[in-house]
C-alpha cells in the first residue's frame, strides 16, 4: 500500500515539474522572436529592370578590393556557365560577393536577369548557427561578420537558406567564410548606398528604409498591373529579409525557392534548443532529488528491517 | 559700334560652342550634353534636333513639362489639367544621387505619396533612351552612345583573361 502511493507521488511530481518547465520555456521562446530593426535599410531588386550588364559585380569587386576576375565584367559568356551537370548557375564565392545570373522563364520570351548576393535576413540563420558569435545584424540592416573570430567551421554555409556564404578554400592556413556585407564598413554605416546600387544604370536596385521599400514595392505592383507577380519576395519569407525582390514571372522560374515558409530558420530548432538549458539545469537537480528520495526510503526500510530484526538479534546476543 | 557688338556676339557664340553644352535654335537646343555623371563612360552628345524630328510629341520625353499634357493613367488623376512647368531638363527633377541620406529623408517627409518612387537621373536617361531605341531599332549597346574611359576599362577589368594553365599540361606532358 505504501509502495503504490510512493509511485503515485513520484509520477505526479514528474508531471507537475515538466508542465511548469515547459510552460515557462514556451513563454520565453515566444518573446524571443525578432522582426528586424525598425529603421533598418534594405534594397528592393526589380527584376523587370535588370539588363544583365554586370556593373554591380564590377562595383562590388572594386569596393571590396576583391581579386581580379578571370573574365572582364562586361563579358556576357558567364551567363552560359553552369555547374553540377547544368543544374546550378553561378554562385557568390570568396572572389565575388555578388553575381548576376540569366534565366529563361517558361512563361516569358524575354530572359530575366537576377543579381544574387546576401539577402541580409532580419533573423539570419548564419548568425544563429555560428557558435563563436562571429555574425552581427547591425541596426542599419546589414549582416556582417568578424573574420578574426571565424574558425572556419562552415556551419553558416549549411544554415543559410540562400546558399550565400562562400569559403576561402584557396587559403591553406587561415580559411574563413566570406560574403556580401552590404558595404557596411565603407558605405552603409556612413549613410551611403552600397556600391552595386550606386553603379546600377537601370535603378534595378532601389535603396532605402526597408519599410519604405515595402511601400514602393506595393506601389509598383499596384500601378503596373500585369508587369509583376503579386508578391514581394523577402517581405515575409524566412522571417523577412533586408533585400527584397519584385519579379515579372513566378519566383520559382528565376531560381527562388517559391515556398521557403515565413518562419526564420531558427524557429525550426528553437523548441529543441529551448529544452537544452532545461535539461542541463533541471535534470541534474531533479534526478539527484529522486536519487536522494529513493536512497532515503531505502535507508528507512533497511532501518526498519534492522529494527524488526533487532529484538531477535538482541535477544540472541543477550 | 556695330563691329564691337559683332565681336562680343562672336565671342559669346564661340564660347557657347566651345563648352559644347548647347547651341540654341529658337528656344530649343540642337544638341544637349549629358555629362553630369561622367566617370567610367564619357558623356553623351545628344542630338536633340534630330530626335525632335523623330518624336511624335515633346511630352514623349518631357512628360508634364512641355508639349501636350500627360496621358499616363497614373498621372492624370492629379495632373490632367496641370500646366507645363518651368523645368524642362531631365536633371531639374531627377537627381544624380537618388539614394543619398539627404534625398531619402526628404522623400520620407514628402506629402506627395505618388512621388515616393521617382527614379534618379541615370535611370531615366537609360530607360528613356534605351527603351525607345529598342522599339525604334536604335542603337542599344553601351558604347554606341557613350565610349568607355580608361577608368571604365580598369573598372570592368577589360584586360582580364583566364589563368593560363597550359604550362602544367606541357610540363607533365598531359594530353
Amino acid at each position: 500500500m505504501s509502495g503504490i502511493s510512493r509511485r503515485r507521488f513520484l509520477a505526479a511530481s514528474v508531471a507537475g515539474c515538466a508542465a511548469t518547465t515547459l510552460a515557462g520555456t514556451k513563454k520565453a521562446l515566444a518573446s524571443g522572436s525578432f522582426s528586424g530593426y525598425p529603421e533598418g535599410m534594405g534594397v528592393l531588386v526589380d527584376l523587370t529592370r535588370c539588363v544583365g550588364c554586370r556593373s554591380c559585380e564590377a562595383a562590388c569587386n572594386k569596393e571590396q578590393q576583391l581579386p581580379a576576375p578571370e573574365l572582364p565584367f562586361d563579358d556576357k559568356s558567364v551567363f552560359d556557365q553552369t555547374f553540377h551537370d547544368g543544374k546550378q548557375l553561378r554562385r557568390p564565392d570568396e572572389n565575388a560577393y555578388t553575381v548576376v545570373n540569366r534565366y529563361q522563364p517558361a512563361s516569358s520570351d524575354q530572359p530575366v536577369y537576377r543579381k544574387v548576393q546576401c539577402n541580409h535576413c532580419s533573423e539570419p540563420a548564419c548568425l544563429t548557427s555560428c557558435f563563436v558569435n562571429a555574425y552581427t545584424k547591425t541596426k542599419e540592416g546589414a549582416v556582417i561578420y568578424n573574420s578574426k573570430v571565424c574558425v572556419g567551421c562552415r556551419n553558416c554555409m549549411i544554415a543559410c537558406p540562400f546558399h550565400i556564404p562562400g569559403y576561402s578554400y584557396s587559403s591553406a592556413f587561415d580559411p574563413v567564410v566570406k560574403k556580401c556585407i552590404f558595404c557596411h564598413e565603407t558605405r552603409l554605416k556612413n549613410g551611403l548606398p552600397p556600391a552595386c546600387v550606386e553603379i546600377c544604370p537601370q535603378e534595378a536596385l532601389t535603396f532605402g528604409k526597408r519599410k519604405e521599400l515595402l511601400k514602393i514595392g506595393n506601389n509598383r505592383i499596384q500601378t503596373h498591373p500585369g508587369r509583376y507577380v503579386n508578391r514581394i519576395y523577402g517581405e515575409k519569407e524566412l522571417g523577412g529579409t533586408s533585400w527584397m525582390y519584385l519579379s515579372p514571372v513566378p519566383f520559382s522560374e528565376v531560381g527562388f525557392d517559391p515556398n521557403p515558409g515565413n518562419d526564420p530558420i531558427i524557429n525550426q530548432v528553437k523548441d529543441f534548443l529551448g529544452t537544452v538549458p532545461m535539461v542541463l539545469a533541471i535534470w541534474p537537480a531533479m534526478f539527484a532529488g529522486f536519487h536522494l528520495l529513493a536512497k532515503k526510503h531505502d535507508g528507512h526500510e533497511g532501518h526498519d528491517q534492522t529494527a524488526d530484526k533487532t529484538p531477535g538479534d538482541e535477544g540472541d546476543e543477550q | 559700334m556695330n563691329a564691337k557688338l559683332f565681336g562680343v556676339t562672336l565671342i559669346m557664340a564661340v564660347s557657347i560652342l566651345a563648352t559644347g553644352s548647347l547651341s540654341l535654335a529658337g528656344d530649343m537646343p540642337e544638341q544637349v550634353s549629358l555629362d553630369t555623371m561622367v566617370k567610367y563612360f564619357s558623356g553623351v552628345k545628344f542630338d536633340h534636333a534630330m530626335h525632335t524630328e523623330l518624336g511624335e510629341d515633346c511630352s514623349r520625353c518631357h512628360h508634364h513639362t512641355t508639349g501636350t499634357g500627360t496621358t499616363d493613367s497614373r498621372c492624370v488623376s492629379c495632373h490632367a489639367d496641370s500646366d507645363g512647368v518651368a523645368n524642362v531638363a531631365c536633371r531639374d527633377c531627377h537627381v544624380v544621387d537618388p539614394f543619398s541620406a539627404e534625398h531619402l529623408n526628404q522623400k520620407a517627409l514628402s506629402r506627395y505619396q505618388f512621388h515616393i518612387d521617382k527614379p534618379g537621373l541615370k535611370a531615366v536617361y537609360h530607360w528613356n533612351c534605351v527603351g525607345c531605341h529598342e522599339t525604334m531599332s536604335g542603337p542599344t549597346g553601351c558604347q554606341t552612345c557613350h565610349t568607355r574611359t580608361p577608368d571604365g576599362d580598369a573598372f570592368f577589368h577589360a584586360d582580364a583573361s583566364p589563368v593560363d594553365t597550359n604550362w602544367v599540361k606541357q610540363l607533365f606532358d598531359l594530353k
